[in-house]
């Protein structure tokens, strides 16, 4: 049989087509004129500045303190992402193996801080952590320690921050490839006479570890952007590379040499989505699929 | 700097609601006056602002951004400034106008800006207000015998306790120098290797370096330390909310804002007419009776507008400005100031 008549499904298919290209131009366009344009005309800048010049990328590239800044922010980024991958999967596996009206529960006590501004959080942090904090005056009170620690305005304030405000793009990714694991498997295993632990180690963690990168991508990648909490936590010491971006654009007064810096982390980022590619499909990081 | 931004934007679309109705209002004169914002332009805005366009008869359009200065640079540079009258940190006016941002001022035309001292002016500004980076400290932990001095500061044998100064080198490099024994009036230009040496010794000891000043107030009102650099204003502000917080004007360093005119501005002449009347010393005279800033205008304290207790308080009263240094915007702004400025990145992150 030829098909020299075209195939009524196939050009019901191409309207569906040309709808769903009309219906996604506004947000196309949105996106265009707000992120694209915007973030081509920043790379722009920090190369051209009366004329064609590099000297933005061989600063970030040649002295010292972005080096050191790129390095604090990679390395708090991983500190960030193990400890939350320490705390979320146990909860995500809680959540998971809860009957399904508390495993949302659970989920929504996560999600919960998502609703406070970042901005009081970090307070909320430095009331807790500082030298009269809570926990330092209830550690007091108990005699376990005379002199209070130094639990903020410090690398440790900061970190124990963004864990808890990254947590929840950790466990949500967790808890959604979880979510997809048949327990048919679980008990397959079991019936074979493995352990409890043994079909959690051979089956059900080896599963979940798309949901494991995942998660670490995002909270990884979302950390290595963050501003007001070590800022406020950091005590001036923790700069991390956000900070670097608005402080060169006040001691540069052009914002080339803060656009360098912001490019230079952005493609770090591409760079780091690109090798997770490899591993697992974008649409798990991204659309938690 | 969210906050920053967010102000930014919103000032840009008041902006362009200002601008429309300008174009829509007749021919009275008018000027756009931009400042800082918050309980401060308010203060200047009973005390300066609404008696100046009372007296001259001119509409002043009032805006606020934390940070002026990349705005001036934005706005100069598009051509077509919106602003008129500015104020900002006096080594904004100064940098500005060597780059061409800003208008030089004919003093013929601003009598009372020419009646102030010499170093209270430059060829772009004239000083509006002053405020100082003091030594404050906690009352609970020093009732008395409290850290008098910069040397003071740095000696932790003798003063114990948590520290914290501005993560910034304006002021700080200047208390280090009279850590190490420079006299306040002899700091300029300064000695920016044995300011850093010095700043090095006393490193270890900071708990914090804020960054703004609604941080340095917690600390203090927080008792997370028990002594730190901090602006006058805010010091005041946490005692008078009951904190046991107390400060010295002592080795002080007092600090400007002044007011300039943008390069091209568009109400040029009533600009300059607004800018002499702002300085006025009477209306400079009102400002310390609304917030903690002291006149640009040496003169407001003649008028016998400010009673001698407040003026006491004041940090530009001629009293409390001698114990103190007067910070040089001109070195600041210059190619060594600028230096030190880049140098400061290297120090906190080593």
């Amino acid at each position: 049989m030829t098909t020299s008549v075209p195939d009524p499904s196939e050009r019901h298919q191409r309207r569906e087509h040309a709808l769903m290209l009309a219906l996604v131009s506004p947000a196309l366009l949105v996106i265009l004129m707000l992120i694209v344009l915007p973030v081509g005309w920043l790379a722009w800048q920090s190369v051209y500045h009366d004329g064609f010049t590099l000297e933005n990328y061989r600063r970030v590239f040649t002295e010292d303190i972005y080096w050191r800044s790129f390095a604090l922010t990679f390395e708090i980024s991983l500190a960030v992402t193990l400890i939350a991958l320490l705390l979320g999967y146990p909860v995500a596996y809680l959540a998971n193996s809860l009957p399904k009206r508390w495993g949302i529960l659970v989920l929504s006590l996560v999600v919960l801080p998502f609703w406070t501004s970042v901005l009081v959080r970090a307070y909320a942090w430095l009331a807790l952590l500082q030298r009269t904090g809570v926990i330092n005056q209830f550690l007091r009170y108990l005699d376990v320690i005379s002199e209070p620690l130094a639990l903020v305005h410090n690398t440790f304030g900061t970190v124990v921050a963004t864990v808890h405000i990254l947590l929840p793009f950790m466990v949500l990714p967790l808890y959604a490839t979880m979510q997809k694991i048949p327990n048919d498997l679980m008990q397959a295993g079991a019936s074979l006479g493995a352990s409890p632990s043994l079909t959690f180690f051979r089956v059900f963690l080896p599963l979940s570890l798309p949901g494991v990168l995942a998660g670490c991508t995002m909270v990884f990648v979302l950390c290595l952007g963050f501003y007001i909490t070590p800022e406020l936590l950091g005590g001036g010491r923790t700069v991390m590379v956000s900070m670097l971006v608005s402080r060169n654009v006040e001691l540069y007064n052009q914002f080339g040499a803060a656009s360098a810096v912001a490019v230079v982390l952005l493609l770090s980022v591409l760079a780091i989505f690109f090798v997770v590619s490899r591993f697992i499909s974008l649409d798990r990081v991204l659309g938690q699929k | 700097m969210m906050n920053t931004k967010r102000n930014f934007e919103l000032g840009c679309a008041l902006l362009g609601v200002l601008a429309l109705g300008g174009t829509a209002a007749d021919a009275a004169e008018q000027i756009t006056f931009v400042s800082q914002g918050g309980a401060y332009q308010q203060a200047q805005t009973v005390a300066i602002l609404d008696p100046s366009a009372k007296k001259l008869g001119i509409t002043i359009n009032q805006d606020s951004i934390p940070d002026a200065w990349p705005a001036i640079k934005t706005q100069v540079g598009s051509g077509k400034p919106i602003w008129d009258v500015v104020d900002t940190p006096t080594g904004n006016c100064l940098r500005g106008g060597e780059q061409g941002l800003i208008e030089k001022l004919d003093f013929s035309k601003i009598p009372n800006g020419a009646a102030m001292p010499e170093a209270y002016r430059s060829p772009y500004s004239v000083s509006y207000e002053f405020y100082s980076s003091v030594l404050a400290f906690s009352q609970k932990t020093f009732p008395k015998g409290a850290p008098n001095s910069w040397a003071d500061f740095w000696d932790v044998k003798k003063f114990p306790g948590r520290r914290a100064l501005r993560n910034h080198p304006f002021a700080t490099l200047e208390a280090a120098l009279m850590a190490d024994g420079v006299a306040p009036d002899k700091l300029y230009p300064l000695d920016v290797d044995r300011a850093f040496k010095k700043l090095e010794e006393i490193k270890p000891h900071i708990t914090v370096w804020w960054t703004s000043g609604a941080q340095s107030a917690q600390l203090l009102n927080d008792g997370e330390v028990d002594m730190e650099m901090a602006w006058n204003g805010r010091v005041s502000a946490v005692a008078k909310e009951g904190a046991k917080v107390s400060f010295t004007y002592n080795q002080g360093i007092l600090q400007s804002t002044s007011l300039c005119i943008l390069k091209g501005a568009p109400n040029l002449d009533t600009a300059v007419k607004f800018l002499n009347e702002a300085v006025d010393p009477v209306h400079q005279a009102n400002l310390p009776l609304q917030i903690d800033y002291g006149p640009g205008n040496p003169k407001a304290f003649e008028t016998n507008v400010i009673k001698p207790e407040r003026a006491a308080q004041l940090p530009s009263e001629p009293a409390n400005a001698a114990k103190q240094a007067l910070m040089s915007y001109a070195w600041w702004s210059s190619p060594a100031g600028e230096a030190a400025e880049k140098r400061w990145a290297s120090f906190m992150q080593k």
